[in-house]
């Protein structure tokens, strides 16, 4: 049962909505619990208990983490002044050692269920290499759904308590909401408790705004989903999985494809989320802000799976950089090079890992990792070049700020972008290498006059309903950068003109959705990783 | 304050920081910049940041920072 799926549209949400609005206020939150439970159990059934073992452990560790505290307040008020100092450090430490210890069984949970297979392999194969036995079994282990999510919502839930950012909460029921709640459970985003927890738990009634700005959202997220996203699949399934047969043109239209279907597809699926949330009046985090018009790597990635961004930033960059020994690398660095490399240096480390950490998030598989230092290294050039850049430009006299010079950044970025994901969809390292060695040189645009296009799994009505789907998100896309919304645009009609819109989208989606005979049923992109 | 503009300026330059209260909200400092301003201000006002102080609510503007300096002074 995902998102997109009638089962969930037509049956499942509608009975939580109608449930929720027929509930006391105050007991709204547990039709929330008990209808996220029943998602979660219905895609992963007895694997639920992964998710009951987090939730428990960090309710306990957030009320460790206050005992340990209050404990803490009682020996400072009753001792001498020069104890006090003494005494917080000890707190401080002791909460540390708990938050290190809880940290550690959750992501060593996650990289256990996840990666033993990785590990096991590739050590078998380096022994197969020196001519020894395999010592690891091959063992997989069924993942429950959305644990790479979910599992970073608890890290920086029991950080955000230890960092006094949250209090605690000690209800336990409430807790299992924020870690489990339906919308999220799947692909995110990665919600933090002090953001969410509130609008969450206070049951705020369904009203008629909330609903239609909701459905707005999920029309529009299902038909990036279901008409583009969907129909692009037919092209990228044929060439990445058997690219050999195809020429660099083939391939290139292939990565674009690809770039385009991932996009709507996980972008789509955040509409539908946010949609979902905004009828419940609960207040789920943006995750896209228009990506394709960053100037740089660097700007995409605050554009692009942005919670995912900002936690890795918040609790492996920013951390990392501000370590001892990083810090005491920036300052001497900062006297020997200046104000700029000097930080870059620790903070080019720190990427470094952050990198590491967020290709190795996506799966298992070397080609993540290849796509992580693939972004590390070109963030890292970005900022290296960027002194020199500036001196260029501007002893050449160019605005940076000029359109021109914005689109060809614009141009530049999404270039890059694509050859990335190349590498994240191809089958393996190895394919994607070979994939972007046939692009680059076996490149004819004579491929473009045949009809080799539309041998590849969609025919020429999917291409214009694409390129139709494509234009019409540019053009909502353009708007919400100008910082219109078009669904407000929409509300203020007349009920005639906002209906038809409402009707012509409903029925667009079931008209040109891909969907039924020839179209192989796609799950959400990212419910995957 | 005089002397945190200047730094400011030094590595973000193209901003009115005397009247910028939205640095972070609207993206004018990076999280390199950022690093680069802990890290001038750390030697500058003999002060330690901790992680937990860095919020948008600290960065997004001069007079935030140098409220957020004067307290880790006064802590210290």
């Amino acid at each position: 049962m995902s998102y997109h799926t009638v089962d969930f549209l037509v049956l499942f949400l509608p009975l939580v909505i109608g449930m929720h609005f027929i509930t006391p206020q105050k007991h709204r939150w547990k039709i929330l619990l008990i209808a996220s439970y029943i998602f979660f159990w219905s895609i992963s059934g007895k694997l639920i208990i992964y998710l009951l073992l987090s939730t428990f452990s960090i309710h306990y560790t957030g009320l460790w983490l206050n005992t340990i505290a209050s404990d803490g307040k009682l020996k400072i008020q009753e001792a001498e002044k020069e104890e006090r100092k003494a005494i917080k450090a000890s707190v401080k430490n002791k909460q540390r050692a708990v938050v290190v210890f809880m940290v550690c069984i959750h992501i060593g949970l996650l990289l256990c269920l996840k990666y033993l297979n990785f590990f096991g392999t590739n050590v078998n194969n380096l022994l197969t290499l020196l001519g020894l036995p395999d010592v690891f079994p091959a063992t997989k282990f069924a993942l429950p759904i959305g644990i790479s999510f979910y599992t970073l919502q608890a890290v920086s839930y029991i950080v955000d308590v230890y960092r006094g950012k949250i209090s605690a909460d000690k209800n336990l029921g409430r807790l299992a909401l924020f870690m489990s709640f339906f919308p999220v459970i799947m692909e995110g985003p990665i919600c933090r408790y002090s953001d969410t927890a509130n609008s969450l738990f206070e049951g705020k009634r369904i009203v008629y705004a909330n609903l239609i700005s909701g459905m707005q959202r999920i029309l529009f997220g299902l038909f990036k989903k279901i008409v583009i996203a969907d129909r692009l699949n037919l092209l990228v399934k044929t060439v990445f999985n058997r690219y050999e047969s195809y020429d660099g043109t083939v391939i290139f239209v292939a990565m674009l494809c690809y770039t385009c279907q991932l996009y709507m597809d996980f972008s789509g699926t955040m509409e539908i989320v946010i949609g979902i949330g905004e009828i419940f009046g609960v207040k789920i985090p943006e995750n896209f802000r228009q990506p394709f018009f960053s100037k740089n790597i660097s700007e995409f990635w605050t554009r692009w799976h942005i919670t995912l961004g900002t936690w890795f930033r918040d609790y492996v960059y920013y951390p990392l950089s501000l370590t001892k020994p990083l810090k005491k690398l920036t300052s001497a660095a900062r006297k020997k090079v200046g104000s700029y490399y000097g930080p870059l240096i620790s903070g080019t480390l720190a990427l470094g890992v952050v990198w590491l950490c967020n290709g190795l998030w996506h799966g298992s598989a070397w080609s993540y990792i290849f796509f992580g230092f693939y972004h590390f290294a070109m963030i890292a050039m970005g900022n290296i070049t960027l002194p020199l850049v500036r001196k260029i430009t501007g002893k050449l006299h160019i605005n940076r700020e000029a359109l021109p010079y914005r689109i060809m950044q614009i141009i530049k970025t999404f270039i890059l972008i694509n050859i990335g994901e190349l590498f994240f969809r191809a089958n393996g390292l190895r394919a994607g290498l070979n994939m972007f060695k046939i692009m680059v040189t076996d490149f004819s645009l004579s491929t473009f006059s045949g009809s080799t296009l539309l041998k590849l799994g969609m025919d020429i009505k999917d291409f214009v309903v694409v390129i139709i789907g494509v234009a019409i998100v540019f053009v909502i896309s353009v708007m919400r950068e100008k910082g219109i919304s078009p669904g407000a645009q929409i509300a203020k009609r007349n009920t005639f003109v906002r209906w038809s819109v409402y009707y012509a989208a409903i029925l667009c989606i079931i008209v040109f959705g891909a969907y039924g005979m020839g179209y192989a049923p796609v799950d959400p992109m990212y419910a995957g990783f | 304050m005089e002397r945190l503009i200047e730094i400011l300026e030094e590595i973000q330059p193209d901003v009115d920081y005397e009247t910028c209260t939205d640095l972070i909200d609207a993206h004018r400092l990076d999280s390199l910049a950022i690093l680069s301003i802990v890290s001038e201000i750390e030697d500058e006002f003999d002060i330690t940041v901790p992680t937990v102080e860095i919020i948008p609510s600290n960065f997004n503007s001069a007079q935030s920072l140098w409220n957020m300096i004067l307290r880790l002074q006064e802590e210290e």
